[in-house]
């Protein structure tokens, strides 16, 4: 038998076969299940009646996040009766422990190694990033993992990437990710898994914003091998036993690629997709914006903010733009507060806003209007995503986004900062 | 057998296409008036109950939002592609849509011919010009979830959860 990739071996640990190979079907046990404020809606929910093990269950409310509506709100109220009833301990209500539900998860290390995670939000696989099976399913897929414990997954077959060398000053693992999708395009039905010699020089908030894209790649789940940065990191945050899964020496994979960070440069997505849609920042240098936002699970890290900010630091944004960043989680805010990003990015004029999905998905603060232009650090830029279906959004990298707000047009943030790219 | 009308979209036909952001937080009936108004405005007037749609490659990527339910609420009969977002087939499972994966399918129809579908054998047929092509099979368990109401009903018999009270 070929040896198995990491997630065949999670799946197999977690549903007690020997082996499993792509093209089987699996039932396995879910080790931690995430409700949103979405999955309260009065729209959508459904009373629970019992659940599997409140152990097992976080609530987070993320989506509309203070409350923006009387919608949001009444759905909030309903998510925290659900949690008292049934006694759920990782509650993450609007305050000082709240953010998007990915960042939280990441923030307190709730993904470990090894195991299963799902959530009713296409991005879960964020937490392939801690060597987590984490994938996003549907509202009642999630039902069925709070009830029963259990949830299935069809076995795709996974394409390894072995990254090499480090990404040069001013470019981030988004534009590796603009790149991966640039180059190779959707991987439906497939796994991603990344490895090699660049990890330990690819920080925690680079794997995650890598991982959050899976999704953009249309993938099944995007899983990195563990390092000790990796375990160090979770360790420091949760006390939980885990055991790590690295791929076997002769895990079998559809194909193995390989990219040398070396030769990352800035890229831009053009509107409507990311799929084999990036370009070079030079080709659409000078593109009017109205709108620059970076925030999202993917792009609301830390590291990202501080990039943000190297960017804009003694500088002013341009006239007529509006620059709106949201911290993935309060936590993240506060130590941005500390480092002193906050203040450097309201100095350029930028907007901070709470921790929030909001304009990413297009929900509130920061929506688009008619025929307004927008580069966005965030997840998703097809067609209406953040607002009016006529608005246009291009994504890119935090740095190139900053850049973008100071220059009031597409611009790369080598041409704003002076560095050599 | 499954037979019906087909309808073609493209490659990467994305879940905000088949239900708007701003329609997240509106009623089944709402949502279901907006699926495709943004790249093909009218559809729903046109579109009836047991037509199929023949997609192509990566049908459904994008969010875990429940669009395969908009498309069941319209009635189509099937969804046939080159192939499906993972995580669009989970809600076609979750809501009762038939979808299956169907390599070929995109050059062998025009739109306005006439699908069969074989759940016995996983093949599907045009009618009109007798082409015949094999679906990929489906575990059996899916299957039975997709064309039997989907997942909830299951949940519900289980006494897991409430069945959902009458919209007032």
């Amino acid at each position: 038998m070929p040896g198995m990739t990491i997630v065949e071996k999670i799946f197999a640990r977690n549903s007690g076969e020997e082996h499993v190979k792509p093209g089987d079907f699996v039932v396995v046990d879910v080790d931690l299940a995430v409700m949103l404020d979405m999955s309260f809606l009065a729209t959508e929910r459904r009373k629970i009646l019992k659940v599997h093990d409140p152990n097992r269950i976080a609530v987070v409310f993320d989506h509309m996040v203070p409350a923006a509506d009387k919608r949001s709100a009444e759905a909030h109220a309903y998510g925290r009766d659900f949690v008292r009833r049934f006694g759920i301990k990782r509650f993450h209500d609007v305050g000082p422990e709240q953010g998007i539900s990915h960042a939280v998860v990441a923030d307190r290390a709730y993904a470990l190694p090894g195991t299963v995670l799902v959530c009713s939000d296409s991005h879960t696989c964020a937490s392939g990033a801690f060597n987590c099976a984490a994938r996003g399913v549907g509202a009642p897929d999630l039902l069925a993992a709070i009830t029963i414990g259990q949830t299935w997954f069809r076995v795709g077959e996974t394409v390894r990437y072995d990254l090499s060398g480090r990404l040069p000053r001013g470019v981030s693992a988004k534009d590796l990710f603009l790149h991966l999708a640039g180059t190779w395009g959707h991987h439906t039905n497939q796994n991603v898994e990344f490895g090699g010699p660049a990890l330990p020089g690819l920080g925690i908030d680079a794997r995650r914003t890598l991982a959050a894209m899976g999704a953009e790649l249309s993938a099944e789940f995007a899983t990195f091998e563990p390092d000790d940065r990796l375990i160090d990191y979770v360790r420091e945050r949760n006390l939980a036993p885990f055991t790590p899964q690295y791929p076997d020496e002769d895990a079998r994979y559809v194909e193995r690629r390989a990219v040398n960070l070396d030769d990352m440069r800035p890229l831009v997505a053009l509107p409507d997709a990311v799929i084999g849609n990036s370009v070079p920042v030079d080709e659409v240098a000078g593109e009017p914006i109205q709108q620059a936002f970076i925030g999202s699970c993917a792009n609301g890290t830390l590291e990202d903010l501080a990039e943000a900010a190297r960017v804009v630091k003694g500088r002013k944004i341009a006239p007529w733009v509006r620059f709106l960043v949201t911290p993935a989680t309060q936590a993240v805010f506060s130590a941005a507060l500390r480092w002193g990003y906050i203040a450097t990015l309201m100095e350029a004029g930028a907007v901070v806003t709470p921790a929030t999905c909001g304009a990413c998905f297009g929900g509130h603060m920061g929506v688009l209007g008619p025929g307004e232009t927008c580069i966005t650090a965030s997840t998703r830029n097809f067609k209406g995503r953040m607002g009016d279906p006529s608005a246009r959004i291009y994504m890119a990298s935090p740095a190139t986004v900053a850049a973008s707000a100071i220059a009031g047009q597409i611009a790369a943030a080598a041409e704003i900062t002076g560095d050599s790219a | 057998m499954i037979s019906g009308k087909v309808w073609k979209f493209g490659d990467d036909i994305n879940t905000d296409l088949m239900l708007p952001g701003p329609l997240l937080f509106a009623t089944e009936e709402e949502q279901k008036r907006a699926v495709f108004a943004a790249n093909r405005p009218g559809w729903v007037d046109e579109v009836g109950a047991g037509d199929i749609i023949v997609g192509g490659l990566n049908y459904g990527m994008g969010s875990s939002r429940p669009a395969a339910r908009s498309l069941r609420n319209l009635g189509i009969a099937a969804l046939l592609a080159e192939s499906i977002n993972g995580l669009f087939f989970r809600n076609a499972v979750n809501f009762g849509l038939l979808a299956l994966e169907c390599p070929g399918i995109y050059a062998a129809f025009e739109e306005g011919q006439t699908a069969e579908v074989s759940l016995k054998d996983f093949t599907v047929r045009n009618r009109d010009t007798g082409a015949l092509l094999k679906a990929q099979r489906i575990p059996a368990m899916l299957l039975d979830l997709m064309t039997q109401g989907g997942l909830y009903p299951h949940l519900e018999r289980q006494g897991l959860i409430e069945p959902k009270a009458v919209d007032n």
